[in-house]
C-alpha cells in the first residue's frame, strides 16, 4: 500500500491528475454551496418570472445582468439551475455508488470465500444482471414507479429511487472485482492464521480479507460515481428521473432539448458542458488512482 | 515416553478433484491415507517427505484448517476433530501455527500489536486493556523482538523479524503444542540457524510441544527427538532421529538420506532413484513406493504393508533393512 505522503506527490507531480482533481473540486463546491452562492433559487416559485423566461446569456443583445448564462423557459437562471442541478446528479451519483458498493462488496467477498455453489450461484447471478442493460431495467423499474405512485409522490421521492435502481443494477462490477480480489487473499496464511484461533468466517472476510481487497474498489467507486450521473442524466433526458421541478443536469438539458431548434442553445448546452466535465475529470481520476495504486506500474519511490 | 499430547488416528483427507459436472468419474486425490501417529509431550516431532507427500495436509487438519475425511484427532485425550466451535475454543488456547511465509502470514494491513491482540482477543475476553499489553509485551520479549514494533506494519520488517512476530502469536495464547509448518524455510540461511535456535529456547522455557514440518533433513538432524517419514500421504517409518540417521529401515528413507549433500563422499557419485511419484489419484494397489524401490518384489506390487513396529521403529515395508 502507497503512504499519503507518496500518494500526495505523485498526485502534485501529474499535470491531468491535478486538472482533473481541481475540476472536480469546484464542481462538488459549487453543488455544496449552491444554497449560498447561486443568483437565484430555482425551487422557489416567488422568484420566477415567467417574463424572464428563454433571456439569452447576459452578454447577448436582449441579455439580463441578473441572468448570465441566460434563461429557461421557466424563467429560472440557467447558472442557478446548473448549481443546484449538480448537487442532485453528485448526490445520485455517490449515493447509488454506496448501495452498489456495500450490496457487490458483500456480495463479492461472501461468493470469494465461500466459494462451492454460493460462489456459482452469486456469480451467475451477477452474469445475468450484466446480460441485462441497466438502462433498460431502469427505465422499466421507473416506469413503474411513476404510474404506481403517481407523478406527485414520484417526484418527492425521486431521489432514493434513482439511487436504488442504479444501486442494484449495477452491483455486480463491485461484487466481480471484490471475488477476484478475495480468491488470491484467502490462499494467504494469515488468513489460515486468523482461522487456526477459530475466528468465525464473518469476522475472517471483514476484517482480515475485506481491508486488503479495498485498493480496487476505491478505483471502481470513483469511475462508478461518473457512469451513475451518467444513468442518471440518461433517464434524466429521457423523462425517468429527476423531475422538472427538482432538475440535475441531466433534465436541465432535456428541458432545453425542446428549445434549441427555436434558438435557445444556451439551456442545453450549459448543462451539457458541465456534465462533460464533470463525467471526464471523475474518469481521468479514476485512471489516475487505478495507475496510482497498482504496484505493477510503481517505480520504486515509496 | 509420557502421555502422548495429541494423537491421529487411520487419518485421511480426500479432495474431489474438478470436473465438469456431467462428468461420470469423480476422480478423488488421496492426500492422507491412514495417518496414526502418537506426539508425546516435550518432544520435537518431525514430518518430512517430498513436496505432495501430504505432510502440510497433516498439519492442517491437526490444527483444524481442513476437515478429515476420516478418523479422528484427539488432543489430551479429548476429540477434537469435529468439536463444535464453543467446545473447542479452550483447546485452540493450547494448539498454535507457525506458517511457513512470514511474508504472508502477517495481514499487512494491521499493526503488530493488532495481529498480537486477536489471539487473546479472541480466545481468552476476559483479559483487560492493560493485562492484554502485558501478556504481549511479555511475548515480545520472549522471542526477541522489541516493544517499539507494536505500532509497526508488517511490510516495515524483514523476513526474520517477521518470523519472530508470527511466533510470538503463536505464543501469545500460551500454547502448549505448536505446529510449525516449513517455518525456516523462507528465510536466509543465516536467519534460519538462529530461529531454529529461538525455537529450542522457547521450547526449553515454556515446554513445548512441536510438530515440525519440512523437508530439509539437515534440520531434522538438529532439532527433532522422533521423525515421521511421509510418502504420498502415508508414514513410512516412525523413529527416534538418531534411529532414523543411523540406520534408516526403509528404503524411501535411506533414499532421502543418500539425497542429503555430504562434504566428504558426495552424493552426485550415486545413480539417481528410478521413477517417479506414482500418480496420487490412481493409486497402485500394492506399496506406494514400490515403483521406485530397487529392492521391490512381486509381493510389494500387490500388497500394501501396513506400519508395524521392528525393534524400536515402526517401518511400513515387507522387507526393512
Amino acid at each position: 500500500m502507497i503512504s499519503a505522503r507518496a500518494f500526495t506527490t505523485r498526485f502534485l507531480g501529474d499535470p491531468v491528475a491535478i486538472c482533473a482533481g481541481t475540476v472536480a473540486l469546484v464542481l462538488v463546491l459549487m453543488a455544496a454551496t449552491a444554497p449560498l452562492i447561486a443568483p437565484q433559487n430555482p425551487y422557489d416559485l416567488m422568484q420566477l418570472d415567467i417574463m424572464d423566461s428563454e433571456m439569452p446569456p447576459s452578454w447577448m443583445p436582449g441579455g439580463d445582468p441578473r441572468f448570465l448564462l441566460g434563461t429557461d423557459a421557466q424563467g429560472r437562471g440557467v447558472l442557478s439551475t446548473i448549481m443546484y442541478g449538480t448537487g442532485i446528479s453528485l448526490l445520485i451519483g455517490l449515493g447509488a455508488v454506496a448501495v452498489q458498493g456495500v450490496i457487490g462488496v458483500t456480495l463479492g467477498l461472501v461468493a470469494g470465500y465461500r466459494g462451492g455453489w454460493i460462489d456459482s450461484f452469486l456469480m451467475r447471478l451477477a452474469d445475468i444482471q450484466l446480460s441485462l442493460s441497466t438502462l433498460m431495467m431502469a427505465i422499466i423499474a421507473l416506469a413503474i414507479f411513476q404510474t404506481a405512485f403517481g407523478a406527485a409522490t414520484y417526484s418527492q421521492l425521486a431521489i432514493p429511487i434513482l439511487i436504488a435502481v442504479i444501486g442494484i443494477a449495477e452491483w455486480p462490477k463491485f461484487a466481480r472485482t471484490v471475488r477476484a480480489s478475495v480468491l488470491a487473499e484467502k490462499k494467504k496464511e494469515y488468513v489460515d492464521a486468523a482461522r487456526v484461533i477459530g475466528l468465525p468466517a464473518r469476522l475472517v472476510m471483514f476484517r482480515h480479507i475485506l481491508p486488503n481487497t479495498l485498493t480496487p474498489v476505491l478505483v471502481i467507486s470513483t469511475i462508478q460515481v461518473a457512469e451513475a450521473i451518467m444513468i442518471e442524466a440518461s433517464l434524466s433526458f429521457l423523462g425517468l428521473g429527476m423531475p422538472v421541478e427538482r432538475p440535475s443536469l441531466g433534465s436541465l438539458i432535456r428541458s432545453g432539448f425542446e428549445f434549441i431548434f427555436s434558438g435557445s442553445w444556451w439551456i442545453t448546452l450549459y448543462p451539457a458542458l458541465v456534465l462533460i466535465a464533470l463525467i471526464l475529470a471523475l474518469n481521468l481520476l479514476g485512471d489516475w488512482l487505478r495507475d496510482t495504486l497498482n504496484p505493477k506500474l510503481r517505480r520504486g519511490e515509496d | 515416553m509420557s502421555a502422548p499430547i495429541l494423537t491421529t488416528e487411520g487419518l485421511e483427507m480426500r479432495f474431489a478433484l474438478p470436473t465438469h459436472f456431467l462428468s461420470r468419474e469423480k476422480p478423488v486425490l488421496h492426500a492422507l491415507n491412514g495417518v496414526s501417529i502418537a506426539i508425546a509431550e516435550g518432544e520435537s516431532f518431525c514430518v518430512v517427505g517430498e513436496s505432495g507427500c501430504g505432510k502440510t495436509t497433516l498439519g492442517r487438519a491437526i490444527m483444524g484448517l481442513l476437515k478429515p475425511s476420516a478418523g479422528s484427532i484427539h488432543f489430551r485425550g479429548q476429540r477434537i476433530d469435529g468439536m463444535d466451535e464453543a467446545a473447542r475454543k479452550p483447546i485452540r488456547a493450547q494448539m498454535q501455527m507457525v506458517f511457513q511465509n512470514p511474508y504472508a502470514s502477517l495481514n499487512p494491513r494491521r499493526t503488530v500489536f493488532d495481529t498480537l491482540s486477536e489471539p487473546l482477543r479472541h480466545l481468552q475476553p476476559g483479559l483487560g486493556r492493560a493485562e492484554l499489553r502485558e501478556r504481549i509485551e511479555a511475548v515480545l520479549a520472549a522471542t526477541g523482538c522489541d516493544p517499539s514494533w507494536l505500532r509497526k506494519l508488517p511490510h516495515e520488517f524483514s523476513g526474520g523479524q517477521r518470523q519472530r512476530i508470527a511466533i510470538a502469536r503463536a505464543l501469545v495464547t500460551n500454547p502448549a503444542f505448536i505446529v510449525a509448518d516449513e517455518p525456516i524455510s523462507a528465510l536466509d540461511v543465516s536467519i534460519q540457524a538462529q530461529t531454529l535456535n529461538l525455537m529450542t529456547d522457547l521450547q526449553a522455557e515454556r515446554g513445548l510441544t512441536y510438530m515440525f514440518i519440512t523437508h530439509d533433513l539437515s534440520v531434522v538432524e538438529h532439532f527433532a527427538t522422533r521423525v515421521a517419514v511421509m510418502y504420498l500421504g502415508r508414514v513410512m517409518e516412525l523413529a527416534p532421529v538418531e534411529a532414523i540417521f543411523r540406520a534408516p529401515r526403509h528404503p524411501y528413507t535411506q533414499l532421502l538420506l543418500s539425497a542429503i549433500p555430504r562434504l566428504e563422499g558426495g552424493s552426485f557419485a550415486q545413480t539417481a532413484a528410478p521413477g517417479e511419484l506414482p500418480d496420487p489419484v490412481n493409486m497402485p494397489p500394492g506399496c506406494p513406493f514400490a515403483p521406485r524401490c530397487p529392492k521391490a518384489q512381486a509381493r510389494c506390487r500387490a500388497d500394501r504393508p501396513d506400519l508395524r513396529d521392528v525393534t524400536g521403529t515402526a517401518v511400513a515395508c515387507h522387507f526393512p533393512a
